[in-house]
């Protein structure tokens, strides 16, 4: 027994251990018959996420299907987890085009910068979450890859319209 | 020649049964063996389901309803996962004690329910056949004895595992199961008093013809309920497990199989607690307000509507046990001492004095055994529900976690301190 703990003294309504017993029991009887259940079946069923969600990126494609990217370089340059890798090259035409782009998507701290700084807007976050993989290279997205993706991308957070209205 | 001494116990149990041939009681218990086990079995399976469909309505959840039909496969989704998985061994354990101690845990908890009447007796062409795998004359003894049993599995499993942890279970296990034990034992003695025999069949038939126990024995009923949820280690009386300060108490070293035969082991003893609390006081497989069950001529109808009125009042109890589970905090260590000790085996040697006492004034003022009888005893019942619980409302029954010391014990306590090796300079 602790030396000089306080012990409030207390009416009996509110130290009865029996009293106590029984309304807990009522309680969760209470609960049982008639419980408000509000958790969401997973699989089955999805929250709706917010339009401005950043997950895993997609590169988007121009009409003929290639990656709108013209390795301009901003994208690695600005990623704070420098996990962007690009080797730019040219075509005969002198049309910069990206030879390797990979993203590491374990290492991506989803920050949305390569996105906002794309001049050509062809690297976007997407909203999407379900990303299980078997291996950690699975987590390196290359560019086919990035450019086969198909869910929605981000809407990124424009000053002049703040609530996204 | 054991036939026919098991044949004349059989006889002794109960004179009125017509004699059966002793091919007809092999093959009938052997039958009635097979039918309690898988049906236990099976029961058990579905009860770890029911406990966590149970907990997760009452935590406003959904619980296990992948596996098959609203979870329905999910025990039989466990048990391949328990087979499956490895049996893992620690280096320091005692090896002969720790594989032997699940098996210890769970045979207990089966043996028990062999004396357990479920059924108004079959009648069947080798004569009538009773609804109890052992119709023991001793039957309530035994059941007391085997209950005493169960507590050395979980306590060589504690020892055996070399694990601090597990040790701390078994031993709170041992001390709460001994604690318990009394006052159990002590709760039904009124219950032997007014059957006037320890046969269970006698306790049936007893309830039957008056009203049931939990009326006329209301308070031995409660020592009796609280007991039983400190002998199956059922929260809140789930010390030697303690998942939250033990990690698992005495099941911490155990896995697959062995684990699984301990958390049986806890369910079987569920379902005979269960099924021991609805035949000494709940009337077994009687039937209210109707003699119609208990008298010849027994018919298979009969046996099948005594059989689902015994299992209906099972299942109440088992569903009891698990709201208790889900409502109620663990007690500390203290409280459950001073519960088993202070409270329950007072309570339950002055408990014996009274009906005792009741029930000879009964008898000299020449009330027979019936309704009047059970009415008398029903209404001192309340009297004393009401003292007791006027009693011990009246103070903390669990007592706080600490109270204020006086002066002079403050001072012992200090100067003891200070004279410690342990001592450390500065205040508490
Ligand atoms: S979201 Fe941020 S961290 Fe991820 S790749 Fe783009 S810039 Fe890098
Ligand atoms: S910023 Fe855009 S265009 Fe520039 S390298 Fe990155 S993805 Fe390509």
């Amino acid at each position: 027994m602790a030396i000089g703990v306080k012990v409030v003294a207390r009416p009996i309504e509110q130290v009865s251990y029996m009293r106590a017993t029984l309304k807990g029991m009522a309680l969760t009887f209470k609960h049982l018959v008639n419980p408000h259940k509000v958790t969401t079946q997973y699989p089955e069923e999805k929250e709706p996420i917010s339009r401005r969600w950043r997950g895993t990126h997609r590169m988007l494609t121009d009409e003929t299907g290639k990656a709108k990217c013209v390795a301009c370089g901003l994208c690695p340059q600005i990623c704070p987890a420098n996990c962007i890798k690009l080797v730019p090259g040219e075509d005969e035409e002198g049309n910069r085009y990206p030879l390797v782009y990979e993203i590491d998507e374990f290492r991506c701290i989803f920050c949305g910068y390569c996105q906002e700084v794309c001049p050509e807007e062809a690297i976007h976050v997407g909203r999407h979450y379900e990303n299980a993989e078997y291996s950690r290279a699975g987590f390196v997205y290359d560019l086919e890859r990035l450019t086969a993706q198909t869910h929605p991308v981000c809407e990124m957070w424009d000053p002049d319209d703040p609530k996204g209205e | 020649m054991s036939w026919s001494l098991a044949f004349a116990l059989l006889q002794v149990a109960d004179p009125q049964l017509p004699p059966v041939s002793t091919s007809v009681f092999v093959i009938a218990t052997v039958i009635k063996m097979i039918v309690v086990f898988t049906v236990l079995m099976v029961g058990v399976a579905l009860l770890t389901l029911a406990e966590r469909k149970i907990s997760a309505w009452i935590q406003d959840r959904h619980g296990p309803n992948r596996v098959g039909w609203h979870g329905l496969l999910q025990p039989a989704a466990d048990g391949v996962k328990n087979i499956m998985k490895e049996e893992t061994y620690p280096d320091a354990a005692y090896l002969p004690l720790f594989v032997i101690a699940p098996a210890l845990a769970f045979i207990p908890a089966m043996l028990t329910f062999a004396v357990i009447p479920f059924a108004s007796p079959l009648p069947t062409g080798g004569g009538l056949i009773e609804m109890v795998v052992a119709p023991l004359p001793i039957g309530f003894l035994y059941i007391l004895a085997i209950a005493s049993l169960g507590v050395y599995g979980i306590v060589l499993a504690g020892w055996a595992s070399n694990n601090k942890y597990s040790l701390l279970g078994g031993l709170r296990s041992s001390a709460q199961m001994v604690s318990y034990e009394i006052a159990m034992g002590l709760s039904t003695i009124a219950v032997l008093l007014l059957a006037g025999n320890v046969a269970l069949n006698d306790i049936i038939w007893q309830q039957a013809t008056t009203v049931w126990n939990f009326f006329g024995l209301a308070i031995a009923f409660v020592i009796f309920l609280i007991a039983a949820f400190a002998e199956t280690n059922r929260l809140p009386f789930d010390l030697p497990e303690a998942e939250s300060e033990l990690i698992a108490g005495y099941h911490t070293e155990y896995s697959a199989m062995k684990f699984s035969l301990f958390f049986i082991a806890e369910y079987s003893n569920m379902v005979t607690a269960s099924a021991l609390l609805v035949t000494l006081f709940f009337g077994g497989w009687d039937i209210p307000f109707t003699l119609w069950d208990n008298q010849a001529p027994w018919s298979v109808v009969k046996t099948i509507v005594t059989g689902l009125a015994f299992a209906a009042k099972v299942l109440f109890f088992l569903f009891f046990y698990m709201w208790i589970r889900w409502t109620l905090p663990r007690f500390r260590y203290d409280q459950l001492m001073s519960l088993g000790w202070r409270i329950l085996l007072p309570v339950s040697l002055v408990y014996i004095v009274v009906i005792a006492g009741t029930l000879l004034i009964l008898d000299l003022l020449g009330v027979r055994p019936g309704a009047l009888h059970g009415v008398i005893l029903g209404v001192v019942n309340i009297v004393l529900a009401g003292v007791l619980f006027l009693v011990l409302d009246s103070g903390r029954i669990i007592s706080p976690a600490s109270r204020r010391l006086r002066a002079d014990q403050l001072r012992r306590l200090r100067a003891m301190r200070s004279r410690s090796p342990l001592a450390t300079p500065g205040g508490d």
